[in-house]
């Protein structure tokens, strides 16, 4: 017996949406399959490389370790929304990109959103701080050391603003 | 990689939530943070029929001082105990192991309750609550008890709560004056499960241990509390050999299993290596505590 749909909205990069979802759909697939916003990548589906990091109520959390029926009311935050709606980019993405932060990119979009908690609870973070903070996400290209640089340089970006 | 189908249930008070169990609680499981139950939904390692969700008990998130103590609701999330000053002031134990449970993103979701009553054997809260002597409620259908932590963890992944039950509540005891504590573990990478942790508590009086406390983690079913190397360091000062003598007793006394991780061998030698260095750092804080708590 399949049990019964249910009716959330949820609220995503500034836009509400109103659908049905068996209670069993990840967060992380509701973003990807039922919005289409595939910049929210799923990488191990069990919490441990960060790859599908999202802001729910402004704090990064996995989003495949979330049911999507749980999020029912929630502002949430994915990395189509982080430039806002104009041409320019975030600074961390600014610093990505200047920083060769990325290879294949896979997994930035979880990058780019656990700094942003990273960042704004820690404005002048050291390497340390950077460091561990970063743990939790996986990275199969870079070697970490340019993400590292890329959100040192975010900060001086954001603290020039 | 998908969670099978159940039924979800959302509530909204803990009433709620114990009348829901005592209704239907046949292959149920209650969602707290859900960073170890969703992990296992997605492996389907769990697959209950009927998910009860927590997540909206608002009534069960609270840090509050309490009895020269500070209490602490299940739904509270573990980023919050991490940040709490009441907690870093009073339960300094609890603040030193927070980081190092998961990745700040997983303590953004994780619950103390939920990390309390999922009971794994490699755990840090269980461990720091057995420590601590820290106390536990918890309620169904007849109404609240209280029980110690010891009480609470039976094996792997396994408590003594029935499965009406629901853990509502952790209180520490604040500690007393002129003691120090240290939480220290091992793994492979910082927020994985550790192969051994260690909670240490000391209260020095004078320029001797007056009271000693020990509690491991990922040497056996449960968090283990090292009671003969405790009595071996009441009315001695924490010299080498006198921290030397009680990581001997711990190696002698815990059983550790092998796993793909570690050996039993290995974890036993890292228990005793983490037992001197918790307690020297202990002892160290113990003696620029206050002499007296406020």
């Amino acid at each position: 017996m399949t049990p019964p749909e249910i009716a959330i909205t949820v609220h995503v990069n500034g836009r509400s949406y109103a659908e049905r979802v068996p209670p069993r759909l990840l967060l992380s697939d509701f973003l990807r399959h039922h919005l289409g916003l595939t910049g929210t990548h799923v990488g191990c589906e069990h919490g441990v490389c960060g790859a599908c990091t999202v802001l729910l109520d402004g704090a990064a959390v996995r989003s495949c370790l979330l049911l999507a029926v749980q999020t029912d009311g929630a502002q949430i935050t994915t990395v189509e929304g982080l430039a806002g709606d104009g041409e320019r980019l975030h600074p961390l993405q600014e610093a990505f990109r200047e920083m060769h932060g990325l290879q294949c990119g896979f997994c930035t979009p979880g990058f780019l959103l656990t700094a942003v908690e990273l960042l704004r609870d820690t404005p002048h973070p050291d390497d340390l701080t950077i460091r561990r903070d970063l743990a939790g996400n996986l990275c199969r290209c870079t070697g970490y050391q340019n993400i590292v640089h890329a959100v040192r340089r975010a900060a001086e970006l954001m603290g020039r603003r | 990689m998908k969670p099978p189908a159940f039924e979800y249930v959302r509530v909204g008070t803990t009433e709620e939530a114990v009348a829901e169990l005592a209704r239907d609680g046949e292959d149920t499981k209650l969602l707290a943070g859900g960073q170890s139950l969703m992990p296992m939904l997605n492996m389907r390692l769990a697959m209950p029929r009927r998910l009860i969700d927590l997540n909206r008990v608002g009534e069960l998130e609270y840090i509050r001082e309490r009895e020269d103590g500070v209490a602490i609701g299940a739904m509270t999330r573990q980023r919050a105990v991490e940040k709490s000053a009441l907690v870093a002031r009073q339960v300094p134990l609890l603040a030193d192991a927070m980081p190092w449970v998961g990745h700040f993103q997983i303590r953004n979701r994780g619950t103390i309750g939920g990390s309390l009553a999922h009971a794994d054997p490699a755990a840090e809260l269980p461990a720091v609550a057995v420590c601590l002597d820290a106390r536990v409620t918890v309620r169904g259908p007849e109404g609240s008890r209280t029980l110690t932590s010891e009480q609470l963890y039976r094996s792997y992944f396994t408590t003594t709560l029935a499965s009406t039950e629901i853990l509502t509540e952790i209180w520490f005891p604040a500690p007393p004056a002129r003691t120090g504590h240290a939480w220290l573990e091992f793994a492979r990478r910082h927020g994985d499960y550790a192969l051994v942790g260690v909670a240490a508590a000391v209260t020095l009086r004078d320029e001797s241990i007056a009271e000693a406390r020990l509690a491991l983690t990922g040497v056996g079913g449960r968090p283990t509390r090292a009671r003969d190397a405790e009595r071996r360091l009441v009315g001695r000062r924490g010299s080498d050999a006198v921290l030397e003598d009680a990581a001997d007793s711990v190696r002698q006394t815990i059983q550790p299993a092998s796993d793909i991780h570690g050996t039993a061998e290995y974890r036993r030698r890292l228990a005793g290596t983490l037992t001197v260095r918790a307690l020297r750092l202990a002892i160290e804080r113990a003696g620029r505590a206050p002499s007296r708590t406020t």
